[in-house]
């Protein structure tokens, strides 16, 4: 390979590795949390009643769509559709607020509670329930942060898409980019089921 | 370093056509980022030997000698943190490795060169935090550099900060493995196929899959202390229902394989500089080339062996163990290729050879200390001792840290057009070799007589051997500060180095010296394979 052609194949192979290690990372906590579920099955399952389901769910789909639209931004910058490239990207960052904003909601509503890290409730109760909200903030806390990452880089690429140094020839920045978005997507979707729905 | 001696070799130093600072610490050629990683390292392997000499040195006598038990505490932890995560993980990889893969492969740069420019910033961002957690808060972290609930999150000295910083050299080490990987993959020259990438490269690519699905364990695991102490979220206090044990399996899912972080690149090195100094080809190449990807498949699977004492299953422990012992068959492999890839050499013993037989000696006794270790029964009888202490450092210092100065001797001519004086490197290696020896199998006899590690003070019949062993550190000390003069001085006077004095057959023999900032004039077409002396012209 030349190092005068830009090399997308390469590009794309190195956000894959990457992403590999995000779902690692994220792996780290899903393994404490099934080791964790067998050992307190029943206090894992009274946590997960007191979550509320409304701003799960809403919260599920918003990001659903969010991914759609990063996806079809992709097709349009292909297309060379920079106008509908721009739209669909704010779409994507506008989606990736309201989630946000949602779990401010959610998690207040549970911090006014008092369920929340080393609250006096916590400690008091039973030993598992502190460790299923403990685990709870710690997952919803670590994929808030890759959402707001998510939310700079669509940000970063689409003044890039502006200022047309990424367009239908050049746009491997903006697969990657999107590629990283369905990755805090993908998290969300196992993140979902196993605090909101299972239990 | 001074630049203004350098620049004038030409290469390069100065083809890019600028100057000073910015020139370097912006500058995404492969090559000047090595050489900022090694003068990096290189800084901060000198704080770890000072660190290590000072420890040997409180423990010259029973009883407090130089420094008080807190202070001893945290002599040991940053020990441990400065040699582990800021010399011997990045030490071969990042500068050798960014100074010699793409030129093995045949490329004029690595797959994302501003991206190897970013992991070099937060290598230095992290080193930097790491420093400042020794100096700010509470004082430097006193937990041992594996940080072990439940102290590192009760404990008030400034673990918190020190855990970032080694959080964000952990990202810096990702980025470099994928930056390595997607070179290899996409950036080979024509005709550099798979089985005729070099071994150093190989091991390489090894050194970065290990990087890439391990790293990612501690990241999450340094984050889960940090959260610990800020936030109490009690996932690892079994008064909150957690399990301390839960920390150390996931601690060590990767800290053990980052041992082969460490040791593979060092026998990367001893599988390019065995055949150059025995004038012959590398005996099992593709052995050599499968046992470096066996060793970091196997070696992810071995971290129990850590927790033997620490209540497991029984079962556990014997799956663990067994684990543990497959790794001997691909390490053994290397070792025996080796040895037999000198058989009838015709063997010339200049200092990269010198660094690269006792690499092999060393790894061996380090090796087989290993298995005294890997066994439950007999590492019952020495877990936490100063066996386990002499054990490690036959490894890492014996094995990757040999390996890292034969690399340099071998290799650093090629960069900087000039060459070391040939008898002070001599002389400083059998200084090394001798006092490493003395210090390190001292070490394991105390252990085996029950001298535990981490310990301030000891009974009286250590004494005698607390004290051989910290001569032993002098020695060594002493041949180190040797070796370093004499390449620091030879580097930048010392006589010319040009052409291919060494022989050798891989790709960066065949450009100038220093090579120019683009590596090759135009791409090479790759004919034979890294070992064939003959095939690439050499005599």
């Amino acid at each position: 390979m030349s190092h005068l052609e830009k090399d997308a194949f390469g590009a794309k192979l190195g956000m894959w590795l990457f992403l590999f290690t995000e779902i690692l990372l994220f792996g780290g906590v899903f393994l404490l949390y099934s080791v964790y579920l067998a050992k307190y099955p029943k206090e894992f399952g009274l946590g997960g009643k007191q979550l509320d389901l409304v701003y799960g769910a809403t919260n599920t789909v918003v990001l659903l769509t969010s991914s759609l639209f990063a996806a079809m931004s992709v097709t349009a910058i292909k297309r060379g559709a920079k106008k509908a490239t721009l739209s669909l990207l704010t779409g994507t960052i506008g989606c990736a607020f309201i989630f946000l904003f949602i779990k401010y909601l959610e998690w207040s509503a549970k911090i006014h509670h008092g369920i929340y890290p080393n609250s006096p409730k916590l400690i008091e109760g039973p030993p598992g329930e502190s460790i299923f909200f403990g685990l709870y903030y710690l997952t919803t806390g670590l994929h808030g942060i890759h959402v707001i990452i998510g939310s700079v880089l669509m940000a970063w690429t689409a003044v890039m898409v502006q200022r047309e140094v990424l367009h239908a020839g050049d746009n491997v920045t903006l697969e990657n980019v999107t590629l990283y978005w369905h990755l805090v997507d993908l998290v969300w979707i196992f993140i979902f089921p196993l605090y909101y729905l299972i239990l | 370093m001074s630049q203004e001696t350098a620049t004038a070799e030409g290469g390069f130093w100065s083809d890019s056509g600028k100057t000073g600072i910015g020139s370097w610490i912006f500058s995404t050629d492969h090559k000047r980022i090595g050489l900022m990683y090694l003068y990096c390292v290189l800084s901060f392997f000198m704080v770890g030997v000072l660190l290590g000499v000072l420890i040997r040195l409180e423990l010259i006598a029973p009883g407090p000698t130089i420094v008080t038990a807190q202070t001893y505490n945290a002599l040991f932890t940053v020990h441990g943190v400065v040699m582990i995560f800021l010399f011997i993980i990045p030490g071969i990889p990042a500068s050798f490795g960014n100074l010699v893969l793409p030129i093995q492969l045949g490329a004029r740069d690595v797959a994302f060169p501003r991206v190897n420019l970013f992991s070099w910033w937060l290598y230095v961002i992290g080193a930097v935090i790491v420093l400042v957690s020794l100096f700010t808060g509470g004082g430097a972290p006193d937990t041992g550099w594996t940080f072990y609930v439940p102290f590192s999150a009760r404990t008030t000295t400034n673990v918190s900060l020190a855990v970032f910083g080694v959080f964000i050299l952990g990202f810096s080490s990702i980025l470099t493995g994928i930056n390595f990987v997607t070179t290899i993959h996409r950036m080979r020259a024509p005709g550099m196929t798979w089985t005729r990438i070099p071994l150093f490269t190989w091991s390489l690519y090894a050194t970065a899959w290990v990087q890439i699905l391990a790293t990612p364990i501690i990241a999450i695991t340094l984050l889960l202390v940090v959260t610990e102490r800020i936030l109490g979220l009690g996932l690892f206090d079994p008064s909150r229902g957690g399990d301390p044990i839960m920390f150390q399996h996931m601690f060590w899912i990767y800290s053990h394989p980052a041992v082969y972080i460490m040791i593979l690149p060092g026998m990367g090195v001893i599988s390019d500089i065995i055949p150059v100094f025995s004038r012959k080809p590398i005996f099992g190449y593709k052995m050599i080339a499968f046992s470096s990807l066996a060793i970091a498949a196997a070696g992810s699977a071995v971290w129990g062996h850590h927790m033997y004492t620490s209540g497991m299953s029984d079962l556990g422990v014997m799956v663990f163990s067994f684990l543990t012992f497959l790794v001997a068959i691909p390490s053994a492999i290397k070792v025996f290729n080796w040895v037999s890839t000198m058989y009838k050499g015709s063997i010339s013993l200049e200092a990269p050879m010198l660094f690269a037989l006792s690499f092999i000696l060393l790894f061996s006794i380090g090796g087989l200390s290993g298995l005294i270790l890997g066994a439950a029964s007999t590492d019952i009888h020495v877990h936490d001792t100063h066996f386990v202490v002499g054990h490690f450092h036959y490894v890492m210092f014996g094995g990757t840290g040999f390996a890292f100065f034969a690399a340099a001797h071998y290799w650093l001519p090629k960069y900087f057009g000039r060459r070391y004086e040939e008898k002070p490197a001599i002389i400083g290696w059998v200084l090394m070799f001798i006092g490493f020896n003395v210090l390190y199998f001292t070490m394991q006899v105390l252990g085996m007589e029950g001298m535990p590690r981490r310990y301030y003070d000891y009974l009286p019949e250590f004494a005698r051997l607390n004290f051989v062993a910290t001569v032993g550190s002098w020695i060594m000390v002493a041949g180190i500060l040797i070796v370093l003069w004499n390449l620091w001085r030879g580097l930048l006077k010392g006589e010319p180095f040009t052409g291919n004095p060494w022989g050798g057959a891989t790709l960066e023999w065949s450009i100038p010296t220093p090579p120019p900032t683009e590596n090759f004039e135009e791409d090479p077409v790759v004919t034979h394979g890294p070992y064939d002396f003959k095939g690439a012209g050499v005599p």
